[in-house]
C-alpha cells in the first residue's frame, strides 16, 4: 500500500455547492458550512454558487496553496456527474486526485426533501461522515491499459455497414459479423426510401460491395457471436460460423446449382420476401446478396433428411464448391472495441387480431408490401394480391403495434414517413384510391414535412383515426367481398366505415427476439422495452455502461435510415477516439489480495461478476486483474479470510465514515 | 345546460340580420368551464388514465352505438377532460353505453372508458343533469329501487314500473310479447326477494332516503 | 370439489330455460353443483350508475357469502349470465386492485356480520365445461351427435369482456369448441360478441333493435341453422324481436336462438323438457336439430 503523502497534519477543505436552486433552495447552504467549519481537521469551510465552474475550482487551487490543504471535501451533486472534475482540480492544485471526496447532497438530500431543517441536518451528518473518512485516505496511482486497435462490428444492416467502412477506410481492422447469409438487413428489403424516393438497393449495394472488396474489412456471414471474454481495449470473442454446405471461397455465385437442384420448383417459404414467394433448398437471399455465395438449407435439402439426392447441384457446379459435410467452425480473434447494430424486428401483426393478419388474405404488413412493389420482389413489382386482384382501394393503418399499451407503447417513429411512401408508391403502381388512417402525422425529419405535403396533394386520403377493426362483415352492397376498415373520422367526428381491396398495417420496430441474450453476452443493459440501453440519453447516445462497447442504429430504439447513419458514424468515431488515444486510464478503486491471509479457498472465484479472478495454482492463492476489475467490492464482502481489500474502500475509510455518521450530535449542534 | 343561442346574428351597427337566422354562434370561453371536472371524473373511475387520451377514436369506432350518440365517446373523454361539464352530463352519449366494454378492451390507453360512462352517469343523476323522458336513467333508477327492496330484481315487475313511468302507451304494444312470454313461464308473477333483507339493508349505505337519494 | 353456483334473477324470468338446461346437462356431467343460499342481485348494469360503493357492496355480498358456504381454500362461483359474471368478477378484481373499494365494501360488509377475504373465483360455466371438465369428456358422453347443424355461436359482451381471462375478448373459442365436440360446425362470423344493445331493446328500441338486425342477419346470411347463446339477455333480445325486426326493417329473419347448454344436453341425450326447449319462442325442433340441411337423422 502506498504511504500516506502528508506531513502528519491532516488539513481539510470543505466545499459546498449551491447549483444555483437546486442545492440552495432546500438546504441552508451557509449553515452547512459554519458547521463544517468546527468540525475537525476542518481548515477552510466555504460555500460557492457552482462548484463546478472554474472559478469554483480555482477556488480549491487557492486553498491549497494558501492554507496548506491536504484533503479536500465538495458537497455538491452526484460524483457520477462531476467526481471527475473535482478530482482533476484537485490534482491540478498539486495533491494526490484520491485525497478528494464527494458528498452527495443533490440526488441524496435537496432534490428529495422538502423541509429545510431537516435537509440541512441530513447534510451535515453526510459531512461530517466525509470529514471522518477522509483522512484515512491515501495517495493511489492510476492504471493504464493499451486499447487493441482492432474492432468488432456485430450485425451487417446498414448501421453495421457504416460504421465498418468508416473504421475501415480510417485504416483499422475491421471483423463484421452478420448472422444472415447476406448483409444489407432490413433496408436491403425496402423498395424506396424516403423522403427523397431514391431506389434503397441503388444507394445500399454500393456499400455492401465496398464491404466485400474492403481489404481492411472481414466479413463473416451466417455467424453469430458466441462469446466475448476481456475489458476495453481488450476483448477476446469467439465467433460461430454455421455451415453453408459451400465453400464460401470457391463459390462465385453463378447459381448453377439452384438452377440445376432437383426440386423443379421452390417449395420453402422465401425469408427475403417475407414469405411472399418460395426458394428452393439451395438458394441465394437475393441476387445483390453480400457475398455472392448460395447456401443449403439442411432442414428441405434431400440430401440431408434421405442421402439418396441425385446430387445434380453437385454436378452442375464447376467449382467443386458444394460440401455436404462442411461442420460448423468458432474462430476466435481479438478486438479492442465493439460496435452492436443488431437492429429491430417488425411488430407481428397477429398480436392485433382485430385487423385481420392472418386471417383475411388481403391483409399486409408493410414489410410485405415493401416487397410487392419492388421490381425484384416476388411478382416484379406488380401488385397482384394474395387473391389475384389488383387492388382499387387501399387502406394505410398506421400504428399497429406502436403507442399502444396492450403491446407497444413507443411510437416507432418510422411507420408515419414509410406509410406516406407506400402510400405513394402504390398510388403509382395501380392508381387505387389510397387512405391513410392516422393518429398523428410525424414528419419531423429533414424534409418529412414537405413530403407529407406532396401526398396531400396528390389526393390521398388522410382520415385522423385509429382504425377498430378490420372486418368482412357488409353491412351495404358496395361493401360485399372486400374489407371493411371502421374508424372515427375524429377531425369530422363521425364513424367511417371504408370498404377496400387491401390494407397495410404500419408495423412497429421492435426489439430483436434475442436482445435479452445478446445483452448478457455483451454485459450492457437494455431499457424496459429491451432496446439496447445508451450510457446518456443525450450526451452519450452511442456508448454503453461496459467501456468500449457501443451501439448504432435501431437496436437502440426505433430509428430511421438516417439517423441509423448517424448513429453508427458517432459510434465508429467513438471507437476511434479510444483507439487513437491508445490507452485508457482505469480507476484505482479495485479490489486487491492480502496474500499472506488469503487460504486460496476460490470462494471469491464464483462471487466476481466479471471474471477477474483467477487462481494462482504455484501459489494456491488468488489473483485479481485489475484491469478487469470493476471495484464492485463483492469479493471483498464475500471473503472468509478478510484476506481481500479494495483501495479507496478500505475498512477503516468505512468504518470511519459509519462512525462520522452515528456520532452523536449536542443537542445544539443543528 | 345546452350552448347560448342567441335570437339572430347582430350585425355591427347592432341591427338584427334577419336573413342570418339560421347562423348559430358557438364559441366556449374558459370562464363557463369546469377546470376540475377532467380530474374529478378521472378519480371516480379508476386511476388518472383518463387524462393520458390521445383522441385516437378507437372508443368511437368500436363502439356498436355510437352512431346514436351525440358526442363519440372519444369528444365525451376531450370534453371530460377539458371541463365542458354541462354538455357532457347532458349528453345521450352516456345512457346510450350499454357497459359492452368493447372500447375498454382496444383502449391503447387502457381508459377505463366504461367506468368513465358510469361515473359520468352517478353525477348526472346525482346533480338532476339527465333527459327527462329518457327511458335509460329510469330503468337504472327504477332497478335500483327494485333491488333496495328485495335484494333481487323481478324482470316482470320491472318493465311494467319502466313503461309506467316513461310511455304508458308502451305497455300495450309488448303485451303481445308479454303474454308469448308468460305463456311460456318466463314472466312470473310472484316477486323473487332474499331472505336476509335486513343483512342487505345493513351493507347498502344507511342513511340514503327511501327513493335512493335520487332527484325525481 | 363442488361448484357454487350463483343463478342471478335473469335465469328466474326470462333465463328460465338456461338455467334448467344447465343444471340438467351438470348432472349429466356428473359435475357437482350447489346453489348459493340466499344470493341477492349483482346489480347489473344499472347499479353502478346510481351509487358505486352500493353496487360493489351488493355484488360482494354474495362472495362473501360463498366464502362462507364453501369450504374450499379456492371458492369456484359459477355465473351463467353475462351480466353477472362480469358484475361479480369486477367486483373481485376491484376489490383486489384497489385498497381504498376493498376497505370501503367491507366495512358495508361488516354491517352486516360479513367480511370477503379474497377467496372466490369467479367462472362461467363455458369455462368450467372447456378448462376444467374438458372437451375429451364431454366427446365421450355425446349420444346424439349434432352432425351437419351450423351453429353461429354468440357470446355477446360481457362473457368475455373485460375481466375474462379464459378466452379472447374480440374472438373467443370456447364455445365454438364446444360446439365443434357436438359434432356440429360452428361458422366463422365476425360478429361473435358484437354487443346486442342488452336492455336497450325495452329502452330505446330503435337502436337495440338495428344491433340486433345486424347480429341475425349476419348469421343468417352465414348459413347458419341455429344462434347458440351464453346469455339470457341475449337471448332474449335476439329471440324475440326477431317479427318485430321483420316488420320494421322489412327483413326475413327466422332463425332459432337456443342456450349453449339446451344443444349440448340434446346432444347428451337429456329429456327435452328438462331443458327447457317449451320455453322457447322459436324451438329449434328436434326435427331441426337432427335434420340439418338434409343430415340424416339417424341421431335420434
Amino acid at each position: 500500500m502506498p504511504g500516506k503523502q502528508t506531513n502528519g497534519e491532516i488539513r481539510i477543505g470543505f466545499y459546498v455547492c449551491h447549483c444555483g436552486h437546486n442545492i440552495g433552495q432546500t438546504v441552508d447552504v451557509k449553515a452547512v458550512a459554519a458547521y463544517a467549519e468546527k468540525l475537525p481537521h476542518v481548515v477552510v469551510a466555504r460555500e460557492y454558487k457552482y462548484m463546478c465552474s472554474d472559478p469554483g475550482q480555482e477556488l480549491i487551487g487557492e486553498d491549497v496553496r494558501a492554507s496548506k490543504l491536504n484533503r479536500i471535501i465538495v458537497a455538491s451533486c452526484s460524483p457520477l456527474l462531476h467526481e471527475h472534475t473535482f478530482r482533476t482540480a484537485v490534482e491540478k492544485a498539486g495533491l494526490n486526485p484520491f485525497f478528494f471526496q464527494m458528498v452527495n447532497i443533490r440526488e441524496n438530500v435537496s432534490w428529495v426533501h422538502t423541509d429545510t431543517a431537516a435537509a440541512t441536518q441530513k447534510a451535515n451528518d453526510l459531512v461530517r461522515a466525509a470529514v471522518h473518512r477522509v483522512a484515512h485516505h491515501v495517495p493511489l496511482e492510476k492504471k493504464h491499459v493499451a486499447i487493441d486497435p482492432a474492432v468488432l462490428v456485430v450485425g451487417g444492416g446498414i448501421a453495421g455497414i457504416h460504421a465498418a467502412l468508416t473504421l475501415a477506410n480510417a485504416g483499422k481492422k475491421v471483423t463484421l459479423v452478420e448472422r444472415e447469409a447476406t448483409i444489407g438487413g432490413h433496408m436491403a428489403k425496402f423498395d424506396k426510401t424516403f423522403p427523397t424516393l431514391d431506389c434503397a438497393a441503388c444507394i445500399l449495394t454500393p456499400k455492401m460491395s465496398q464491404v466485400k472488396n474492403h481489404p481492411n474489412i472481414t466479413l463473416w456471414t451466417y455467424s453469430e457471436v458466441a462469446s466475448v471474454e476481456g475489458f476495453v481495449g481488450n476483448y477476446t470473442v469467439r465467433v460461430r460460423r454455421k455451415p453453408r454446405y459451400i465453400n464460401e471461397e470457391l463459390c462465385v455465385g453463378c447459381m448453377e446449382c439452384i438452377e440445376k437442384c432437383v426440386y423443379k420448383e421452390g417449395k420453402t417459404s422465401d425469408e427475403f420476401n417475407v414469405g411472399l414467394s418460395k426458394r428452393k433448398p439451395v438458394y441465394i437471399p437475393f441476387p445483390q446478396a453480400t457475398p455472392q455465395v448460395v447456401l443449403i438449407d439442411p432442414e428441405v435439402c434431400i440430401e440431408f433428411k434421405s442421402g439418396k439426392c441425385k446430387k445434380t447441384c453437385v454436378e452442375a457446379c464447376d467449382r467443386d464448391a458444394i460440401d455436404f459435410k462442411q461442420k460448423e467452425t468458432v474462430e476466435e480473434i481479438r478486438v479492442g472495441t465493439i460496435i452492436l447494430a443488431t437492429g429491430f424486428k417488425t411488430f407481428d401483426a397477429r398480436r392485433v387480431p382485430v385487423y385481420g393478419y392472418g386471417k383475411y388474405p388481403n391483409v399486409y404488413t408493410s414489410l410485405e408490401v415493401e416487397r410487392l412493389v419492388n421490381a425484384s420482389g416476388p411478382t416484379g413489382g406488380e401488385l397482384i394480391l394474395r387473391d389475384g386482384r389488383r387492388p382499387k382501394t387501399v387502406g394505410i393503418i398506421h400504428c399497429v403495434g406502436s403507442r399502444d399499451k396492450n403491446t407497444n407503447r413507443w411510437c416507432s417513429r418510422t411507420c408515419c414517413m414509410y406509410s406516406l411512401k407506400l402510400a405513394h408508391l402504390l398510388k403509382e403502381h395501380t392508381d387505387a384510391e389510397v387512405y391513410n388512417f392516422y393518429i398523428d402525422i410525424r414528419a419531423a425529419g429533414k424534409t418529412y414535412e414537405e413530403f407529407y405535403d406532396k401526398l396531400l396533394e396528390e389526393n390521398i386520403h388522410f382520415i385522423r383515426g385509429r382504425v377498430a377493426e378490420v372486418t368482412d362483415w357488409a353491412v351495404r352492397p358496395s361493401e360485399e367481398g372486400r374489407l371493411v376498415i371502421r374508424a372515427e373520422d375524429t377531425m369530422i367526428g363521425i364513424v367511417r366505415r371504408v370498404p377496400v381491396d387491401m390494407v397495410v398495417l404500419a408495423v412497429g420496430m421492435e426489439p430483436q427476439t434475442d436482445a435479452g441474450d445478446v445483452r448478457r453476452l455483451f454485459n450492457i443493459s437494455c431499457s424496459t422495452e429491451g432496446f439496447f440501453l445508451e450510457r446518456h440519453p443525450k450526451l452519450a447516445p452511442v456508448d454503453t455502461f461496459t467501456d468500449g462497447i457501443f451501439i448504432a442504429g435501431a437496436c437502440q430504439g426505433p430509428k430511421d435510415i438516417p439517423d441509423s447513419v448517424a448513429q453508427a458514424g458517432a459510434a465508429a468515431a467513438q471507437a476511434l477516439a479510444l483507439i487513437d488515444r491508445g490507452e485508457i486510464e482505469l480507476e484505482p478503486n479495485t479490489a486487491y489480495v492480502e496474500a499472506e491471509l488469503c487460504s486460496g479457498c476460490k470462494t471469491c472465484l464464483g462471487l466476481c461478476p466479471y471474471h477477474a479472478i483467477t487462481r494462482n495454482e504455484e501459489l494456491k492463492k488468488a489473483e485479481i486483474n485489475e484491469a478487469l476489475c470493476k471495484g464492485c467490492g463483492t469479493c471483498v464482502a464475500g471473503c472468509p479470510s478478510g484476506a481481500i481489500h479494495q483501495h479507496l474502500f478500505e475498512d477503516d475509510m468505512i468504518f470511519s465514515e459509519l462512525s462520522g455518521l452515528l456520532e452523536p450530535q449536542p443537542a445544539d449542534c443543528c | 345546460m345546452s350552448l347560448p343561442t342567441p335570437p339572430a346574428v347582430q350585425s355591427d351597427d347592432g341591427a338584427s340580420i334577419e336573413s342570418m337566422k339560421q347562423v348559430v354562434r358557438r364559441i366556449k370561453f374558459e370562464s363557463e368551464l369546469d377546470l376540475e371536472f377532467g380530474e374529478r371524473v378521472a378519480a371516480k373511475a379508476y386511476g388518472q388514465k383518463l387524462l393520458s387520451c390521445i383522441q385516437c377514436g378507437t372508443c368511437s369506432a368500436t363502439c356498436p352505438l355510437s352512431h346514436y350518440m351525440d358526442y363519440t365517446p372519444r369528444k365525451i373523454i376531450a370534453m371530460t377532460r377539458e371541463g365542458f361539464r354541462e354538455e357532457v352530463l347532458n349528453s345521450l352519449t352516456i345512457w346510450l353505453c350499454s357497459s359492452c366494454y368493447a372500447c375498454q378492451v382496444q383502449c391503447p390507453r387502457q381508459i377505463h372508458i366504461t367506468d368513465v360512462m358510469y361515473a359520468l352517469k352517478r353525477e348526472a343523476i346525482s346533480l338532476g343533469f339527465y333527459p327527462r323522458r329518457l327511458p335509460i336513467p329510469v330503468l337504472a333508477r327504477e332497478f335500483f329501487k327494485r333491488v333496495l327492496k328485495d335484494g333481487r330484481n323481478t324482470e316482470s315487475w320491472l318493465l311494467i314500473s319502466l313503461y309506467l313511468r316513461t310511455n304508458p302507451f308502451r305497455m300495450l304494444k309488448e303485451a303481445m310479447l308479454g303474454l308469448r312470454l308468460f305463456v311460456r313461464g318466463r314472466l312470473t308473477v310472484g316477486r323473487e326477494r332474499v331472505r336476509r333483507r335486513d343483512q342487505l339493508r345493513a351493507i347498502l349505505t344507511p342513511e340514503r332516503p327511501k327513493n335512493g337519494g335520487l332527484v325525481k | 370439489m363442488t361448484y357454487l353456483y350463483y343463478p342471478g334473477c335473469s335465469l328466474r324470468s326470462t333465463g328460465r330455460a338456461y338455467e334448467e338446461s344447465l343444471l340438467t346437462v351438470f348432472r349429466a356431467l356428473e359435475i357437482p353443483l350447489k346453489e348459493l343460499d340466499d344470493w341477492n342481485c349483482c346489480g347489473a348494469t344499472s347499479y353502478v350508475s346510481i351509487d358505486e360503493t352500493d353496487a360493489f357492496a351488493l355484488a360482494a355480498r354474495n362472495l362473501a357469502l360463498a366464502e362462507a358456504q364453501s369450504s374450499d381454500g379456492s371458492v369456484q362461483l359459477i355465473a351463467p349470465c353475462s351480466a353477472c359474471y362480469l358484475v361479480l368478477s369486477k367486483t373481485e378484481r376491484y376489490l383486489e386492485d384497489y385498497p381504498d373499494v376493498n376497505a370501503k365494501i367491507n366495512a358495508a360488509l361488516d354491517r352486516a356480520g360479513l367480511r370477503y377475504h379474497g377467496k372466490v373465483d369467479v367462472r362461467h360455466p363455458l369455462d368450467v365445461l372447456v378448462n376444467d371438465f374438458g372437451l375429451e369428456k364431454i366427446a365421450k358422453r355425446i349420444k346424439h351427435p349434432l352432425t351437419g347443424l351450423e351453429v353461429a355461436c354468440y357470446y355477446g359482451c360481457q362473457t368475455v369482456r373485460p375481466f375474462a381471462t379464459y378466452d379472447h375478448p374480440q374472438y373467443p373459442e370456447t364455445m365454438d369448441k364446444i360446439v365443434k365436440v357436438l359434432g356440429a360446425e360452428p361458422i366463422d362470423w365476425p360478429l361473435k360478441t358484437r354487443c346486442c344493445g342488452g336492455s336497450l331493446t325495452g329502452t330505446i328500441q330503435e337502436a337495440g333493435l338495428r344491433l340486433n338486425r345486424a347480429l341475425l342477419k349476419e348469421a343468417k346470411g352465414r348459413d347458419a341453422d341455429l344462434v347458440a347463446t351464453c346469455c339470457p339477455l341475449c337471448q332474449h333480445n335476439l329471440e324475440c324481436y326477431q317479427p318485430r325486426i321483420n316488420r320494421m326493417y322489412d327483413e326475413d329473419i327466422d332463425i332459432p336462438v337456443a342456450y349453449f347448454t339446451q344443444l349440448m344436453g340434446i346432444a347428451l341425450g337429456c329429456d327435452e323438457r328438462e331443458l327447457g326447449m317449451h320455453r322457447l319462442m322459436k324451438k329449434p325442433s328436434l326435427k331441426h336439430i337432427m335434420h340439418p340441411k338434409g343430415a340424416s337423422a339417424n341421431a335420434w
